[in-house]
């Protein structure tokens, strides 16, 4: 369906700059001709120059991932056209700057060589407007109204009217230009009544769900792909009475996250693998003492210092399992920028309420990407604060670490009743150090009740949902899924159905802890479960052969960028034949 | 500073302490104690933050409010009090492996930040909770488990270090001197701003280093003027004597006055926060 259902890819050197915004205008004008969009994008290694790319896929219903292959390529140079030729759709459509000519062009493609640089440097001396000029062509050759565009950089540049009027006529020239040509294909804008939607980066929908949530403290230390939340934080979370700090190193942003939370107030760090990596004594310490804690991890790709600018999943391990002796923990993995906002509101949510560390598990692809995405309500949130002690009931005095049923017990906070000392070492009831061999082992039964609690969640706020079921309660084809990777997940299966492919997906929101008995019944429902991580160890389907003692078909790819629909399609198909053998 | 000891028992906790008969740090408890009663401070208004160490035992032996942290770590977690509750009395005991060997680097970030609290340094001159290594304040002919030849490396003096990171109330005791330590600790309390007690706390155990500091401790001389800071350094560093009484005083904003400047700052530039606005800003 050419219209109304294509991706766009823009690509060129980020010394010559514009290319994002280029991408972050097209999305934005096709999201104001009421379609959905979700975009991608990637950024050079490199410290200074090198190529960036912005994907925009856009349809008239709700998309999940960023599309295989580029309907519409947009070059700003050679090289990008040399790097993005492997993924540009065989009968797409390549438009180009004119000042070089793209080799290897397949015949069946349509090609727009058009004198961008040209235009904006010698016509309009303006060389910074060349997107602007690219923006009025894409215009001109799909449909899409300049007046949309023209409403863009008015409230874009709102009160800089030079700024303004130079890139209207830069849109203009562009436009004027592209007219002067034949439209050769089938690509089309058709705009629809506007839908109210917000558009929001990942990281965006995270600092809005802390704030939603009531954090007050945020530590953190600049780190790809979360510095954006760090400065985010710091520009605005004094505006809401509350303190961000970024401090030296992150054991020390841990380390004044638990302060802040023993003290009395919800607190929260941003960080990616090396610095979570640092924070896992303190993890330990949070559990033991158990302080309320939200620890985000946005996972960027490969061991070490890694590749920072890309995106993996494979820090779950560390997440999971990291930090010395039986830590409980949660792990949360959200899977859309909705998913960001929402996750974020419920780990501060359950941090609360079973007082324990929560680590959400984001990634670099998640972080940066943005969606048009449903309003949010901040009046339908449910939120949860932790049980403090307050001086009342108790007439065996207060023990801040009381063994109850469900483990948790209420909290003092320094300037009220009931001083006590957060205690890493093992400890009784009271909080005193204890090592009896009976009490290390009653203690850790109570940090570990909590838990169980932390699966009841759902029950008790059915907004929620730890786990989603896709599809037949039986099909030939399970796939389970994690993090961002359930976008492409969630349009394979669409696409393997319309194939006439018995096929269900499980999606987890909440990895740890797992719920078992849904896991085990789905696995148990299927002819073969398919689970696709971008790691290559493996990490969630050895958690899950661990849980349920059963087997699934582990699909790894460690390449940096997310799965392409195709690829989990074709897993699919193949899984799908050996399972009908084996009927 | 009268104190009487009905006030002094508000402070004690009915966990006996742990430590070695004669160590330096009982000396340390007894002062805060005093100090405490002397500001007459409620146990729920303070916070005693601690590392891991002998040293590190100390909040769970009073009756206020305590965090065992981390071996190296009262300074981020103090300063994440300090974020939520600025309000507090915080009180933070670290061993001199604990302040300067693996909580070095927040040692310094956190006189640079002029935390307003307290930092009670409890120098022993070796790692005591692990029996006897050597650690930053050892001498360097000192032999330890550890250093059974001696050391690779010189020692530092911790009190120098803090004047020139920013600390802005610097001062030195020794533990046998308790009225006089707590005297120390009452103004350390009463700074606005990072004030660092450096106490010399011998360790009975594995280094009783109580004569050499009875023979080498001396009261600062009339006059010394501790707004100099150059001269503190040279004071606090001095190869003969190891002064003791405030060594510097200067003033800086804190980290707790600037929480409602920064505040300000930002509401007046982009206006106070309404989330539900923000998000409704964001529609396509
Ligand atoms: C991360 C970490 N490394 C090592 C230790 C072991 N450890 C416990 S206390 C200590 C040193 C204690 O020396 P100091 O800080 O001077 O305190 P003191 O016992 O002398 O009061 C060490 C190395 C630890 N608890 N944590
Ligand atoms: S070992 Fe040394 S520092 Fe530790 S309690 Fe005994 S005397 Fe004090």
């Amino acid at each position: 369906m050419p219209v109304n259902e294509f991706t766009i890819r823009v690509g060129g050197d980020t010394l010559e700059g514009g290319i994002i915004r280029t991408g972050e205008f097209l999305a934005h004008a096709l999201a104001r001709c009421g379609l959905e969009i979700f975009t991608f994008r990637t950024y050079p290694a490199e410290i200074k120059g090198g190529q960036a790319m912005i994907q925009v896929r856009t349809a008239e219903y709700p998309v999940y991932s960023h599309g295989d292959e580029a309907d519409i390529l947009i070059c700003f140079d050679e090289e990008s056209w040399e790097v993005h030729r492997d993924e540009f759709r065989y009968d797409g459509v390549l438009i180009h700057d004119s000042k070089f000519e793209p080799k290897g062009v397949p015949g069946t493609a349509t090609v727009y060589g058009i004198p961008f640089s040209e235009i904006a440097k010698i016509r309009l001396r303006n060389p910074m407007a060349k997107n602007m000029t690219i923006l009025g062509s894409f215009s001109a050759l799909f449909g899409l109204p300049p007046s949309v565009f023209e409403g863009l950089i008015e409230s874009y540049w709102a009160g800089r009217p030079h700024i303004v009027q130079s890139n209207l006529t830069a849109l203009k020239a562009g436009y004027e230009e592209a007219k002067k040509l034949e439209k050769k294909d089938p690509f089309w804008v058709e705009p629809r009544p506007m839908r109210d939607r917000l558009i929001l980066s990942g990281n965006e929908a995270i600092c809005y769900g802390a704030v939603a949530a009531g954090c007050k403290v945020f530590a953190g230390y600049p780190i790809t792909p979360s510095s954006d939340i760090l400065e985010w934080m710091m520009t605005h979370l004094p505006r809401f009475g509350g303190t961000p700090l970024q401090v030296e190193d992150e054991i020390s942003a841990i380390g004044a996250v638990l302060g802040a939370s023993f003290a009395g107030a919800k607190a929260m760090t941003a960080t990616s693998g090396p610095g979570f990596s640092l924070m896992t004594e303190f993890i330990s310490h949070a559990a033991m003492a158990e302080i309320p804690c939200v620890i985000l991890n946005n996972q960027r790709a490969g061991p070490s210092t890694g590749m920072p600018t890309k995106t993996e999943q494979s820090d779950l391990y560390q997440a999971v399992y990291g930090g010395h002796g039986d830590v409980p923990r949660i792990v949360l993995a959200p899977s859309t920028v909705q998913g960001c906002f929402y996750v974020t509101v419920h780990a501060f949510n359950l941090a609360e309420r079973c007082q324990l560390p929560v680590i959400i598990l984001g990634d670099q692809a998640l972080a940066h990407r943005t969606e048009t995405i449903l309003p949010i309500d901040l009046n339908s949130l449910i939120i949860i604060n932790r049980d403090v002690y307050r001086g009342d009931g108790a007439e065996d005095g207060y023990r801040r670490y009381r063994l109850t049923e469900t483990g948790v017990s209420p909290m003092a906070i320094p300037g009220g009743p009931g001083a006590y000392s957060a205690e890493g070492l093992e400890h009784n009831e009271e909080g005193h150090p204890n090592w009896d061999q009976e009490n290390h082992m009653t203690m850790t039964q109570k940090r570990f009740r909590k838990l169980e609690l932390a699966l009841r969640y759902e029950e008790d706020y059915p907004g929620f949902q730890g786990y989603r079921w896709y599809g037949p309660e039986r099909a030939d084809v399970g796939v389970i899924v994690w993090g961002s990777t359930a976008g492409a997940v969630r349009e394979a299966t669409y696409l393997a159905e319309k194939e006439g492919l018995s096929v269900a997906a499980l999606h987890m929101s909440t990895l740890y802890p797992l719920h078992r008995e849904v896991v085990r019944r789905f696995i148990l429902s299927m002819g073969r479960v398919l689970l696709p991580e971008l790691n290559y160890t493996g990490q969630f389907a050895h958690l899950v052969r661990g849980e349920t003692g059963l087997d699934v078909v582990s699909y790894n790819r460690v390449t940096g960028v997310p799965f392409k629909v195709r690829e989990i399609l074709d897993a699919i198909r193949d899984l799908a034949r050996e399972a009908v053998a084996a009927r | 500073m009268a104190v009487d000891a009905k006030v002094r028992e508000k402070y004690k906790s009915e966990v006996k302490p742990i430590w070695c008969p004669g160590c330096g740090d009982f000396g340390v408890l007894t002062a805060t104690f005093m100090a405490l009663g002397a500001l007459n401070l409620p146990p729920e208004q303070v916070v005693i933050v601690s590392g891991i160490g002998c040293s590190g035992r100390f909040p769970g032996f009073t009756t206020c409010y305590g965090f065992h942290s981390l071996h190296g770590r009262t300074m981020p977690v103090a300063l994440g009090v300090k974020a939520a509750n600025p309000d507090l009395t915080v009180i933070a005991v670290g061993g001199d492996g604990d302040t300067l060997a693996i909580g070095g680097n927040h040692f310094m970030h956190a006189c640079r930040r002029n935390i307003n609290l307290t930092y009670l340094l409890l120098d022993n001159n070796l790692y005591a909770l692990t029996k006897g290594q050597a650690s930053p304040t050892s001498f360097p002919t000192q032999v330890t488990d550890s250093t059974p030849f001696g050391s690779y490396e010189a020692d530092v003096e911790p009190c120098a270090l803090a004047i020139l990171f920013g600390a802005t109330f610097v001062a030195r005791e020794f533990s046998a001197r308790a009225k006089k330590t707590a005297e120390i600790i009452v103004q350390a309390i009463e700074h606005p701003g990072f004030s660092l007690v450096h106490i010399l706390s011998p360790c009975v155990t594995f280094f009783d280093t109580y004569d050499l500091y009875k023979q080498k401790i001396a009261e600062l001389p009339e006059g010394y003027d501790p707004t100099d800071l150059y001269g503190a350094v040279r004071t606090a560093t001095d190869p003969e004597r190891k002064w003791v009484g405030v060594l510097y005083r200067g003033h800086r904003p804190t980290f707790e006055e600037m929480i409602p400047k920064i505040r300000q700052k930002a509401e007046e530039k982009l206006g106070p926060g309404d989330l539900q606005a923000m998000l409704d800003r964001r529609r396509v």
